[in-house]
């Protein structure tokens, strides 16, 4: 069976397991790393939302055997420890001065996609706006969308560099 | 043994902090036990209210120490129990189920209250099925918080009794002498100080034994009422917290079930078993009552499964049938108006009548979290792990299944990835036990396809509500009337098979003249029901046909249809009268707390501004739950709006702004009742409109979030206003549902008042959101995963 070789959460990992394989059930089922969650299996939902090389994709739509070992997954297990750092995330903190989880079932993917958002509109050298607020595509059954909105700027505005 | 005379709670309320009324006394135990275990009665005995309330187990009236003493012997397998550990941390096991309502919070907040412990020492959990609890340990209608608000502040105070008790011994002086806060009691004369940890052991007892205690006055709360954020909070923002998918039970490989492309079908044999057999990570293959069980190494091989299947079906419980025929059959069971004739005191001058009729289709409850549950069968035994609101049913039925005793069989409740009465049914936790035996004793992790959930799962019934007012000049004084006001809805029938029915039975001791001939949804529909207008002679009917479909409730039964169409017609009688809506609704709204939620509303969002064409704002409200509710919205439905290009998804009018208030009775946390608020004004639009599945050839076309349209980011208002009106009541009212009927209502009167048209089908966009999507193949009956996703990085 093809060894796949990656980095998650800051350390090489390798399974043994087919090519086809989408990396959603290589962490949850094999690494049972089961932070991201599965919500719908064909990217729709955004539940299973983690960063690969610092930008958020969808693992339940890609394929393990299309990873390189030397690209970087991070999940939201990894989005806090990754520089160092021993506490949460400014996004993580954000949503819980919010009081954002409700069943907290979407909450690991709306994080990890608000956290890919702040870096884009940093990338692009401007802040976050209602349409930007619009567009994330995540789903929340328990219709947490206002404190969401309200929890993604409060964290993109106490991001640093480095986050 | 003491006689105490017990007082109405409504009085002692009214006179808390004044002289006058004696204190309600409650009766509890100690048990006895190497570390302090404190015990209250949770009982389901009492009568329904006359405002007409579905959950409404009048649990202080079990309390009272009159009750408590008649029944001497209580049987103490019925009692909650909360722990003083050693480490100063108290625990409680609660009889319900979480699943992001936040009763996990406020039981700890009820506990550190009354127990004068700090919050973050109180930890709750879920309480697996307990049958001794029977009808005890379900969680729906809104209804945790009203129910174990008594019985925990009674366990917590006998608790802090006891550790007094034992401080004052150990201190050799009277308990009137000791100071407790924050879990250190001080001895006052002397200044020295012990912990509830330093006490648990000696607090306790060898024997059980009854203890009298006074709960604290509402004045004196300092942790209850006040806002707090989530007791999870921390561990579902890193991952930490764990569904029932996320719990590692040894050996429990992922296992999915090829079900049939029409609904309810049901295998008659696989074709191709040893080809699937072969696949890659298969371990195991077997046919189950509602498909073909496949058990793989991951997930993504239990879907490659599922997809090579090569599967024979019988037919399903609705082959041949769509939308429109169920519709045919709803309105050929509507029950008739009254004869307007009959009409009560109708003036013959000047009457009018105002009849609407509207249609409610079929929508999908599913959480996020698909139907899923862990299970380890074993020839003698069984354990499972699922998110279940009526553990003791599953435990009951998965021993009749496996042919276990019900001691044979463990279930543990796992917090949910959201219920909205979803989870009121163990559909998930039956398939994965029967998974586990069919597949030869062996544990799975059972998770249904997010395919399955619109198109096997659980759904809102579809409904008809037709409405008939009669309105005339008023007989005394000015301006027109309404003498009659008549609202007939049919539905598909509401399966209640999960047993709330019989709590809901168990707990009206007395029904209103008249009930007792009606159905158990009939008497649910009847009492969950009050239009809430002085509108003459007011009637609200249901009637049931077709128990074919897989239905329940979804954050609600009844009320967001019923009122939708009820606040319609209000706005079509303020018209009638040549009144503003929320002048008319002040009018004739018959009870003061509602009015106050209306015109909270009203001026907060600024009721009667300027707007500009094709945009309006809406208001309505509903009451139930032992409370009320008011919702002013505004839409925007311009061309510009309503046809924004966004992939996959209805757009659609959008609600502009929410503006929303509630009078829920006593507040335990403001912050957790803001945030179901929130979640409920999510459904509400939702219901109005967008979300809703299409019923064609015998299945239901959507299957899943590009399809089945949910409110999204790019549906909510970017401001959403929640008001929380003081309440001199000393009970909490119900939240989790609470949020929907007036937020769906408001947001149809706006969209009526900004289009100038009245919809007849709800949700609105129930014939256009055909177009906006491709049905999903239904042999296979799930979809493959893309393998794009390095393109779509962001
Ligand atoms: S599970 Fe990956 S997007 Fe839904
Ligand atoms: S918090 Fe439950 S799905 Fe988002």
């Amino acid at each position: 069976m093809p060894k796949q070789t990656f980095i998650l959460n800051g350390k090489s990992v390798t399974v043994n397991v087919a090519d086809d394989v989408r990396v959603l059930w290589v962490l949850r089922d094999i690494l049972k790393v089961t932070g991201p969650k599965y919500g719908c299996g064909i990217n729709v939902c955004k539940a299973c939302t983690s960063h690969v090389n610092g930008k958020a994709f969808n693992p339940c739509a890609v394929r393990v055997g299309d990873l390189k070992s030397t690209d970087k997954v991070t999940t939201i297990e990894g989005l806090a420890t990754l520089d160092g750092r021993k506490d949460l995330h400014p996004m993580q903190q954000a949503w819980i001065d919010r009081d954002v989880a409700q069943c907290g079932y979407c909450q690991p993917g709306q994080i990890m996609e608000a956290v890919a958002l702040a870096r884009r509109v940093r990338r692009e050298g401007r802040s976050i706006t209602e349409a930007d607020l619009d567009a994330i595509r995540n789903v929340c059954r328990c219709g947490t969308y206002t404190r969401i909105r309200e929890a993604v700027v409060q964290g993109a505005r106490a991001m640093g560099p480095n986050d | 043994m003491t006689s105490t005379i017990s007082s109405n709670l409504d009085e002692q309320d009214e006179g808390a902090g004044v002289t006058g009324f004696r204190r309600r006394r409650f009766l509890g135990y100690v048990l006895g036990g190497s570390t302090l275990i404190a015990a209250a009665e949770l009982s389901f005995a009492g009568s329904a209210t006359a405002d007409g309330i579905p959950s409404a187990p009048q649990i202080p009236e079990v309390y009272d120490l009159e009750d408590a003493q008649t029944d001497a012997a209580l049987p103490t397998s019925q009692l909650i129990q909360i722990v003083i550990n050693t480490d100063g941390t108290a625990s409680f096991e609660l009889p319900r189920s979480e699943n992001g309502q936040g009763v996990t919070t406020s039981t700890a907040m009820i506990i550190a209250e009354e127990l004068d412990i700090a919050l973050k020492k109180v930890k709750v959990t879920l309480a697996p099925a307990r049958p001794e609890l029977f009808l005890n340990q379900l969680t729906g209608g809104s209804n945790t918080t009203f129910s174990t608000y008594t019985p925990i502040r009674v366990a917590a105070a006998i608790a802090r009794r006891a550790l007094l008790d034992a401080a004052a011994n150990r201190f050799e002086t009277d308990a009137e002498r000791l100071e407790v806060i924050a879990g250190v009691i001080t001895n006052t004369a002397t200044g020295e100080t012990l912990t509830f940890g330093d006490l648990a052991e000696e607090a306790a007892g060898l024997f059980d034994r009854e203890v009298e205690v006074e709960l604290k006055d509402d004045a004196e709360m300092t942790i209850v009422g006040t806002p707090r954020g989530r007791d999870d909070a921390r561990l579902a923002v890193t991952g930490a917290k764990d569904f029932a998918m996320d719990l590692d039970i040894a050996g429990a490989l992922p296992t999915m079930i090829c079900r049939a492309p029409t609904l309810n079908g049901t295998p008659r044999v696989l074709q191709n078993r040893s080809a699937i057999l072969a696949m890659p990570g298969v371990a195991g293959v077997a046919q189950v009552s509602t498909g073909i069980a496949v058990r793989a190494r991951t997930f993504g091989q239990c879907i490659d499964a599922i997809r090579a299947m090569k599967v024979s079906w019988n037919q399903g419980s609705v082959e041949g049938e769509s939308d429109e025929t169920i519709l045919a059959e709803l309105r050929r069971a509507e029950l008739p108006f009254t004869p307007v004739s009959q009409v009560p005191d109708l003036p013959l001058l000047g009457n009018k009548t105002h009849e609407l009729s509207f249609e409610f289709m079929f929508r999908s409850s599913a959480a996020l979290e698909p139907y899923a549950a862990v299970a380890d069968v074993r020839a003698d035994s069984a354990e499972v792990w699922a998110g279940l609101k009526s553990p003791i049913l599953a435990q009951q039925d998965i021993a009749k299944m496996l042919g276990l005793s019900q001691e044979q069989v463990t279930v543990n409740v796992v917090t949910g990835g959201g219920s909205f009465g979803h989870k009121l049914f163990s559909n998930h936790a039956l398939e994965a036990a029967e998974c586990s035996r069919a597949l030869g004793n062996v544990p799975v992790r059972l998770m249904w396809h997010r395919a399955d959930e619109p198109r096997q799962g659980r759904l809102h019934p579809m409904v008809t509500s037709r409405i008939r007012a009669v309105t005339a000049p008023a007989l005394i004084g000015t301006g027109r009337k309404v003498f009659a006001f008549e609202q007939r809805n049919t539905s598909v029938v509401t399966d209640f098979s999960h047993g709330f029915g019989e709590v809901i039975t168990s707990t009206v001791a007395d029904l209103p003249a008249g009930l007792g001939e009606l159905s158990l949804s009939q008497t649910i529909f009847v009492l969950t029901q009050e239009l809430g207008y002085d509108f003459g002679a007011v009637t609200q009917l249901l009637n049931e046909v077709d128990s074919r479909f897989n239905t329940g409730s979804m954050r609600n039964i009844y009320s967001p249809d019923t009122r939708v169409a009820a606040e319609l017609m209000v706005d079509v009688l303020a018209k009638d009268a040549d009144k503003d809506p929320l002048e008319y609704r002040l009018e004739f709204l018959r009870n003061e707390e509602t009015k106050r939620a209306l015109e909270k509303v009203a001026e907060e969002g600024n009721w009667g501004r300027r707007m500009p064409a094709g945009t309006a704002q809406g208001i309505a409200i509903h009451k139930e739950y032992k409370g009320v509710t008011a919702c002013l919205v505004e839409i925007d439905c311009r061309p510009g709006t309503v046809n924004r290009d966004i992939r996959e998804a209805v757009t659609g009018p959008r609600v502009t702004k929410g503006v929303f208030a509630i009078d829920a009775g006593k507040v335990i946390n403001p912050r957790g009742l803001e945030a179901q608020m929130i979640g409920g004004f999510s459904d509400g639009i939702a219901m109005t409109l967008t979300a809703s599945v299409h019923l064609k050839a015998g299945h239901f076309l959507e299957a899943s979030w590009d399809n089945y349209f949910y409110t999204r980011q790019w549906n909510v208002p970017p401001a959403l206003e929640v008001h929380i009106l003081p309440s001199d009541k000393s009970t909490p009212g119900g939240a989790g549902e609470a949020g929907v009927a007036a937020t769906a209502a408001a947001t149809a009167c706006a969209y009526v008042r900004a289009t100038g048209t009245m919809p007849t089908r709800f949700p609105i966009a129930h014939d256009t959101s055909l177009s906006a999507f491709t049905p999903k193949s239904f042999v296979p009956p799930v979809p493959p995963s893309p393998t794009n996703g390095l393109k779509l990085t962001r």
